[in-house]
C-alpha cells in the first residue's frame, strides 16, 4: 500500500486512508458488511449495487486496469464526496464515507483523468437535502469539470517558469509569466473561495497585510521587470507557487460550488476587470493587464453559458442583452491583440487613457447585466 | 385641474404601493405646499408659479416632474449640482429608446423622494437592490432632473436613431473662443442629465442610479459636482456670491416672469423644429478661476474687473445691488458692463451656475471656479455673440479660463405618466 501523503486539505481523504489500514487487514469483514465492490478497469467502472441506505458507505476498490486510477464519490453538482486518488494498476483500496440520502455517483478515472466512468448511486432513508433543478446540477459538474482542466492545464505553465527562473533566464521567466496565470485567472473565485491560497499565489505588493511574506507571481513579477535579477529567494518563491498551485489543483473537486456562486463568480471576475486590470494594478511591472482580462472574461463566459439554458427561460432579455455585451466586449479587447508578445497582448502601459475608458465602459456595460444573473438563475 | 395636482395625485397613489424614502410628514408639507400654490392662481401649465412658495424649500419638497417644460431651468435653483454628459454605446434605437423611458420612470420616482425599481433592500438575497440606497430617509429636497441632446447625438446617431434630419439649426457647435483651453475629457457629450437638489446626496444619488440603469447603453463621459449656487431664479432672494466673493447676475430672469421666459428661454411654436417647442437650449462651461492670483489683486482692481463694489454688489456709482447700472461709469472692460443686455442688444440668458472646488491641482492650486449653466432661447442669439464679446473684452479674462464646454437641446417636459423623455424626438409618431 503506497503511503498517504497528509495533508490539511485532504482531511477527508486522509480519514479515508487510516481507514483503509484497517480495510486493507480486514478485507473479508469489510466486503461482508455490505461494502460496494468497485471494479475499475481501463474503460469500465463496475459497481456491485446501485443503491444502499444512508450511513456509512464502504468502497472496496479493485483497480484492475494498467494505470492508476482514482475512484471517487460524488454528489449531484459534481463535489467530491469522498476520493481515493493514485490506486496503482492491480492493487486494492477501500474507502469509506458518510453519506445521506440522495443521488450520488461513483467516477472512477483511469489514468486520474478526464470525467472518467460513472455509475449511479442512490441513497435511501430520511434526511435527504433539498433536490435541485438537475439542469443546475448538471451546469455546477461541467464547470467544476472547466475548473479542473484549467488548473491541469496551468500547472505544466506554471513549471515552465519556474523553470526559467531557476536556470536564472530572465527572458524565459518573462515570457512565461503571462501564460501561467491565465488557467488560475480564468476561474480565480474558486481559488479565492479556498481563501488560503490566493494570499500566498496573487498578492500584489499594496494587498500585503503586516508581518505577511510576499509570496507568489507578484512578487516574481517585480523581481523579473523591475528589479531585473533572479537571485535565490526568486528561486525559492518558483519552486513555492509550483507547490501552492498544486494544492490548488488538487482542491477544486471539493470546492463549494453552487448556481448562484457560479453567477455571482462570473461577475466577481468582471468586478476583478473593473478594479484592477482596467486600472492596470495588477501587473503593474509586467502591463500584461490584458492577458489576465481576457482570462477573467473568458472564465465569466464560460459559467454563464453554462448557466444561461436555465437563465434564458426566466429572463430572455436578460441573456439577449449579456450575449450582446460579451460579443462586445471581446470585440474591443480584439483590437489589442499582438502578434509580438508572449502572451498575445500589447503591453497595458501602451494603452492610452482615452482606450483604458472604452475597455472600462466595455467592462461596466457588461457587467451591470451580469450582477442580475444571479437572480435569473434561481428565479 | 393643473399638471401639478396631477402629479400630486399620481405621487400619493403610487406611495400606497412603493417603499418611500420621504418622511410622511415631508410629504406632507409638500403636498400643502404645491396645492397652495396651485390654489393661489400661479401659471400651473408651465409650472413657473408652483415653487416660488419659499416654504417648498424648507420642507425639503418635491418639485414636480410633469409639465410643458422640464423642470430644474425656471424652478428656483437649489443649492447643490451634479451634472452629467454621457456617450451613446449602443446604435440601436429600441435600446436607447427602452433606456429613455427607463431613465424617465426613475426620474419620476427619485424628483418624488422614492427608490428606483423595487427599492433598496427586500428584494431577492441573490440579486443588487435596484436602488443604491443612500437616499433612503432623506427629502426629495427639490430635486430636479433635467436631461439635454448634444449636437453629437444627431451627428453620430442620425441615421441609426432616424433623427438625422432633426437636428435643430440652434443646436450649433460652439465656435473656439478667444482664451478657451479645453480639456476634451470635460468637453461636449452626446445627452447630458442636470441633478440639482438642496441635498448633494440627493443629487448624486440620481445621477449614480441614472448612469447605472444606462450602463452599456450610454456612459458617463464626464461629470462635475457643483456645491454653491451663483444665480438665483427668485428674484427677492440675495444674489449668491460666486468664488471670487462678487454678486454676479444680479438681473437674472426669475421663475416668475412669464413672458422674460417666454421672450428668452423657451422655445416657441414657430422656432422649430416642432419636438423642440416648450423646451430650451442649456450651454454649459466650466470655468476655471484663477484663485490665488485673484486674492491678491487689490480690492479697487477686483471692483474694476467686476464693475461693481464688493460688499453691497451695488454698480458703479450706485448704491444696491439691484440699483439699475449706470454703464458708462463702468470702465470699459468691466465684467457687468460687457454682460449687461444694454450693451448687447437685449441678449438675456437664464443663468444657473455652481461654484465648483475639485480639491486642488499638481501645483497646489485650488481647482475651484465656476460651473457655468445657461439656458436661452437659441444660443445663436444668446451665449454666442454674449461669449465672444466677452472672450475678447472682458477683464476678467486675466483670472478665468475656460476650459470645459457642451451645448445641449432641451426638450419639452414630461407631460404626465405615461410620456417619457425625449418623446417628441424619439416616438413613432414624431
Amino acid at each position: 500500500m503506497r503511503a498517504a501523503r497528509l495533508s490539511v486539505v485532504t482531511a477527508v481523504a486522509t480519514v479515508a486512508a487510516l481507514t483503509a489500514v484497517t480495510g486493507c487487514t480486514q478485507k473479508s469483514k469489510a466486503e461482508g458488511d455490505g461494502a460496494i465492490k468497485v471494479t475499475a478497469a481501463d474503460s469500465t467502472c463496475d459497481t456491485s449495487a446501485k443503491s444502499i441506505p444512508a450511513g456509512q458507505v464502504t468502497l472496496s476498490i479493485h483497480n484492475t486496469g494498467s494505470q492508476a486510477t482514482e475512484v471517487e464519490i460524488l454528489f449531484p453538482d459534481d463535489r467530491i464526496v469522498s476520493e481515493k486518488e493514485n490506486i496503482g494498476p492491480g492493487t486494492k483500496y477501500t474507502l469509506t464515507a458518510e453519506v445521506k440520502a440522495g443521488d450520488y455517483e461513483i467516477a472512477c478515472r483511469p489514468g486520474m483523468k478526464g470525467h472518467g466512468v460513472r455509475q449511479k448511486l442512490t441513497v435511501t432513508g430520511s434526511g435527504a437535502a433539498a433536490q435541485r433543478d438537475p439542469r443546475l446540477d448538471k451546469a455546477v459538474a461541467s464547470y467544476r469539470e472547466y475548473a479542473q482542466e484549467q488548473a491541469d492545464a496551468t500547472i505544466p505553465k506554471v513549471e515552465v517558469f519556474a523553470k526559467a527562473i531557476k536556470a536564472g533566464d530572465l527572458k524565459a521567466a518573462q515570457n512565461a509569466y503571462a501564460p501561467s496565470r491565465v488557467g488560475w485567472e480564468r476561474t480565480e473565485p474558486i481559488a479565492e473561495s479556498f481563501g488560503d491560497i490566493d494570499p500566498k499565489t496573487d498578492t500584489r505588493a499594496d494587498g500585503l497585510e503586516k508581518g505577511q511574506k510576499w509570496t507568489g507571481w507578484h512578487a516574481l513579477e517585480k523581481a523579473l521587470w523591475q528589479d531585473k535579477k533572479i537571485g535565490a529567494d526568486q528561486k525559492a518563491l518558483a519552486d513555492q507557487l509550483v507547490t501552492d498551485l498544486k494544492d490548488w489543483q488538487e482542491r477544486i473537486g471539493k470546492a463549494e460550488i453552487t448556481p448562484t456562486s457560479m453567477a455571482n463568480g462570473a461577475k466577481e471576475l468582471l468586478d476583478e476587470v473593473a478594479t484592477g486590470k482596467v486600472t492596470g494594478e495588477e501587473d503593474r511591472y509586467s502591463h500584461t493587464d490584458l492577458s489576465d482580462f481576457k482570462a477573467n472574461v473568458e472564465g465569466a463566459q464560460q459559467a454563464y453559458e453554462l448557466l444561461k439554458p436555465v437563465a434564458q427561460k426566466n429572463d430572455k432579455a436578460l441573456t439577449a442583452e449579456l450575449d450582446k455585451r460579451f460579443a462586445a466586449l471581446d470585440t474591443t479587447l480584439d483590437k489589442y491583440r499582438s502578434t509580438k508578445t508572449s502572451d498575445g497582448f500589447v503591453s497595458y502601459d501602451t494603452v492610452t487613457e482615452a482606450q483604458r475608458k472604452e475597455l472600462s465602459d466595455a467592462v461596466n456595460a457588461l457587467a451591470e447585466p451580469l450582477s442580475k444573473l444571479a437572480a435569473a438563475v434561481v428565479k | 385641474m393643473t399638471d401639478t395636482q396631477e402629479a400630486t395625485a399620481a405621487d400619493a397613489d403610487d406611495r400606497k404601493a412603493a417603499p418611500s424614502r420621504r418622511s410622511l410628514i415631508g410629504w406632507g408639507g409638500a403636498g400643502l405646499a404645491l396645492g397652495a400654490a396651485a390654489a393661489g392662481g400661479a401659471v400651473a401649465m408651465t409650472r413657473v408659479g408652483n415653487d416660488v412658495d419659499p416654504a417648498a424649500a424648507e420642507t425639503g419638497a418635491a418639485v414636480a416632474f410633469h409639465g410643458a417644460n422640464q423642470a430644474g431651468i425656471a424652478t428656483p435653483v437649489q443649492d447643490r449640482l451634479h451634472f452629467a454628459a454621457f456617450d451613446v454605446q449602443t446604435d440601436d434605437r429600441a435600446e436607447f429608446v427602452r433606456m429613455l423611458k427607463d431613465w424617465t420612470e426613475a426620474a419620476r420616482r427619485m424628483t418624488a423622494g422614492k427608490a428606483v425599481g423595487e427599492g433598496a433592500y427586500g428584494g431577492l438575497a441573490e440579486a443588487p437592490p435596484d436602488d443604491t440606497g443612500e437616499a433612503l430617509g432623506l427629502k426629495p429636497s427639490r430635486l430636479t432632473l433635467t436631461i439635454g441632446f448634444g449636437p453629437s447625438l444627431f451627428e453620430k446617431f442620425g441615421d441609426a436613431f432616424g433623427i438625422k434630419d432633426k437636428r435643430p439649426e440652434a443646436l450649433v457647435d460652439l465656435p473656439q473662443f478667444a482664451g478657451d483651453n479645453l480639456d476634451k475629457t470635460r468637453t461636449g457629450g452626446d445627452l447630458c442629465i442636470q441633478a440639482c437638489a438642496d441635498d448633494p446626496q440627493v443629487a448624486v444619488h440620481a445621477i449614480r442610479n441614472l448612469a447605472r440603469i444606462g450602463m452599456g447603453t450610454v456612459n458617463i463621459r464626464w461629470s462635475q459636482l457643483g456645491f454653491g449656487k451663483t444665480s438665483s431664479t427668485t428674484p427677492d432672494a440675495q444674489t449668491p456670491r460666486n468664488l471670487m466673493g462678487f454678486k454676479d447676475g444680479t438681473r437674472n430672469i426669475a421663475g416668475t416672469e412669464t413672458d422674460r421666459l417666454k421672450k428668452f428661454v423657451w422655445v416657441g411654436e414657430k422656432d422649430g423644429p416642432d419636438w423642440m417647442t416648450g423646451g430650451s437650449y442649456l450651454v454649459a462651461r466650466r470655468i476655471r478661476m484663477h484663485i490665488e492670483t485673484w486674492d491678491r489683486t487689490s480690492l479697487q482692481e477686483q471692483e474694476d474687473v467686476f464693475g461693481r463694489d464688493k460688499g453691497e454688489g451695488a454698480p458703479v456709482g450706485k448704491a444696491k445691488e439691484h440699483d439699475e447700472p449706470f454703464l458708462k461709469a463702468m470702465k470699459p472692460t468691466a465684467h457687468v458692463r460687457l454682460a449687461h443686455p444694454d450693451s448687447n442688444g437685449g441678449i438675456t440668458i437664464l443663468r444657473r451656475g455652481y461654484s465648483f472646488t475639485d480639491g486642488t491641482d499638481g501645483l497646489g492650486r485650488l481647482d475651484a471656479g465656476l460651473f457655468f449653466l445657461a439656458y436661452q432661447r437659441d444660443v445663436r442669439k444668446g451665449f454666442i455673440p454674449l461669449q465672444r464679446r466677452l472672450s475678447a473684452q472682458d477683464a476678467l479674462n486675466e483670472y478665468i479660463q475656460h476650459v470645459g464646454s457642451a451645448v445641449f437641446a432641451v426638450p419639452p417636459g414630461v407631460r404626465g405618466k405615461d410620456d417619457w423623455w425625449g418623446s417628441t424626438l424619439f416616438s413613432k409618431e414624431a
